[in-house]
């Protein structure tokens, strides 16, 4: 056998003799692109590039329309009041759609605890720091219902989170029996609840403790998406959950967690909540879905999964709610308020549809 | 000339799988030896993906043994196969497009920081890990990719093999076996996986490939199992036969003797 046959070697390596001096590089990269392209790979490779630009425009065009009145510490920190609750729940709703999901019963979860964590305090009498707990565990339960219609049942998320959506929200209505706890019953029992809603002073600036909680979270969960082989997983499977699977990753586990942990950032938004309206209430935080679409959607997250930064929820928060504040402090009717946000989402999606094209 | 019998790293003797009527692997003999390239051929429908399938622990055989350095095992799903050392490059390759190269490399076998960080914080060893790509993927003569960090989705076809590959190569450490690794590129990027295939050969791993390209199988195989009918028709090296006796051999045109198996 040592002996080469020489049809073999000529017929089978001739065939794509001139293959070997082809040109060696497998892939050739255009250096002449035009700034549009170059604009288009750098916003792909920076996702929180596009909103924070949006942000920064927004701001210096109301400070010049609206004036000092803006750019108020006071005003400001009043920005990032109205933006807590959102931006909490923008945080469970950013995890989910990074896996290519969507979570139409985040509102319904926040406000569900809100109504335990009220009622176990107020009614039961509990110990403040256990009825927080009872709304969490609560949180997390519902998140778990999610995760298993999701993951186990292989449901689509849109239709099962609409599905419990009405459920949780259902439950919250016969558990409140439709009452309202009012605020001095909670201040006279459990004050914990409401302390998130407590302000303090940082140079004419008024930021609440749920404020700081919420900028607190933003920066845990950043570390978990991006430090911890966790995150990477989650990532993975909203990019590609087939190709997950094959590189060993239990997609359904990280599923799993994924809405177990939104259910319980919903909680902590439920206490959030508390604080910011001071009472509770079964009709607090109906917007909270829809908006927290929003600010993930503004954020530039991708519906499609697996791209996206857990800040650009945040900046996609803070520009619906620099826009709203601007527009209100310009006197601009309410509606045009709305008509904005909605335009907002378009333009949001169209550049995330813009920027995949580009780099795909 | 001298021929070695050595014992083969991967084995299976008797392997039968049955789908209801249909027997996709017909009591299949298999022996992949230390350091070589083997080659599986077939018509489809000769059952290569079920014994692919049987040895990277997709599916669980109904009869007969696989035998890993000699010693019999069963997977129950492929993270077993693979903890045992046997890494699979699937055709659809598996990689993360939105994640960058180092992540793809070690998606579902992250490394953790030293100490605290990493027992309590879970925090990854990126550097670690950026430093161990960076320097499987030079190893294999594939640097034409810039940089590390980037996401695969920016990388051509050819590249995300590459990818694949050097990922089975860094963790695989018995066997690697690739599934038609060259079926969805063109004739260079064919090349380059093709020379990639000889270098991960030449750090002594051997290789089980899948190909419908006969001049590939020619080109890189030492030996070349022909499959057919669910089982082996014939084991053969490229100088001893042809590609036209291979085909013939395939589809039935040309039998071969038991007796004429070549043995590395």
């Amino acid at each position: 056998m040592s002996t080469t046959d020489p049809k073999v070697s000529t017929a089978v390596l001739d065939h794509d003799k001139v293959a070997d001096q082809a040109q060696t590089y497998v892939a050739k990269f255009e250096r002449n692109e035009t700034f549009a392209h170059r604009f288009q790979r750098f916003l792909h490779k920076y996702p929180v590039a596009a909103p924070s630009i949006v942000l920064v425009l927004a701001i210096i065009a109301f400070s010049l329309i609206v004036g000092n009145r803006f750019l108020h510490p006071f005003n400001l920190s009043l920005v990032l009041q109205q933006v807590t609750i959102i931006g909490v729940i923008g945080i469970a709703q950013t995890l989910i759609i990074l896996t290519a999901g969507i979570d139409l019963s985040v509102g319904a979860i926040m406000v569900l605890s809100s109504v335990v964590m009220g009622r176990m305090a107020v009614d039961y009498g509990l110990d403040p720091w256990l009825a927080l707990l009872a709304g969490i565990a609560v949180g997390a339960l519902t998140g778990l219902i999610n995760g298993l219609l999701i993951a186990r049942m292989k449901l689509p998320p849109f239709i099962a989170t609409l599905g419990s959506w009405n459920v949780f929200f259902a439950l919250n209505l016969w558990y409140s029996k439709s009452e309202t706890i009012r605020s001095q019953d909670i201040n006279a029992t459990a004050p914990l609840l409401q302390w998130l809603g407590e302000t303090i002073n940082v140079f004419g600036a008024r930021l609440t403790y749920g404020s700081l909680l919420m900028l607190l979270l933003f920066c845990v969960i950043w570390y978990a998406l991006n430090w911890t082989a966790w995150g990477r997983h989650v990532y993975a499977t909203g990019d590609d959950p087939a190709a997950a699977k094959l590189a060993g990753i239990r997609t359904d586990r990280v599923l799993l967690s994924v809405y177990v942990l939104a259910g319980v950032v919903c909680a902590i938004g439920a206490w959030v909540l508390i604080g910011r309206i001071g009472s509770v209430s079964p009709q607090a935080g109906y917007t909270a879905n829809l908006d927290s679409i929003t600010a993930v959607v503004i954020g530039g997250c991708s519906l499609f999964g697996g791209r996206g930064s857990i800040f650009g929820t945040l900046v996609g928060a803070l520009v619906v709610g620099v826009f709203r504040n601007g527009l209100a402090l310009a006197g601009v009717d309410v509606l045009w308020q709305e008509f904005t946000v909605g335009i907002l989402i378009i333009v949001a999606v169209g550049v995330d549809q813009w920027i995949r094209k580009g780099t795909a | 000339m001298t021929i070695t019998k050595q014992m083969p790293v991967l084995q299976t003797k008797g392997l039968v799988k049955r789908y209801g009527s249909v027997t996709a692997i017909d009591h299949t003999d298999f022996e992949l030896y230390p350091g070589e390239i083997l080659a599986i051929i077939g018509d489809n429908g000769a059952g290569k993906s079920s014994l692919i399938k049987a040895l990277s622990g997709a599916l669980s055989p109904d009869e007969g043994e696989i035998l890993l350095d000699g010693n019999p095992v069963h997977f129950s799903s492929p993270m077993e196969a693979r903890s045992l050392g046997i890494e699979t490059v699937y055709q659809n390759l598996a990689v993360s497009p939105a994640l960058n190269i180092a992540d793809n490399l070690f998606l579902g076998r992250e490394i953790r920081k030293p100490g605290i960080l990493g027992s309590v914080f879970r925090m990854l060893d990126k550097k670690t890990m950026e430093e161990r790509a960076q320097a499987k993927m030079e190893e294999l003569g594939l640097m034409t990719i810039q940089n590390i960090s980037q996401a695969v989705e920016s990388l051509s076809g050819g590249q995300r093999q590459g990818v694949a590959v050097a990922r089975s190569a860094l963790f695989g450490s018995k066997v690697v076996i690739m599934d038609e690794p060259t079926a969805a590129l063109g004739v260079k990027e064919s090349r380059r996986v093709l020379n990639l295939i000889k270098e991960v050969r030449s750090r002594g791993l051997p290789i089980i490939l899948i190909s419908h390209n006969m001049p590939h199988v020619f080109e890189v195989a030492d030996r070349i199992h022909i499959h057919r009918l669910g089982k082996r028709a014939a084991v053969i090296t490229p100088l001893s036969h042809s590609m036209s006796d291979a085909v013939a051999i395939m589809t039935g045109a040309m039998e071969v003797e038991s007796d004429t198996q070549a043995v590395s």
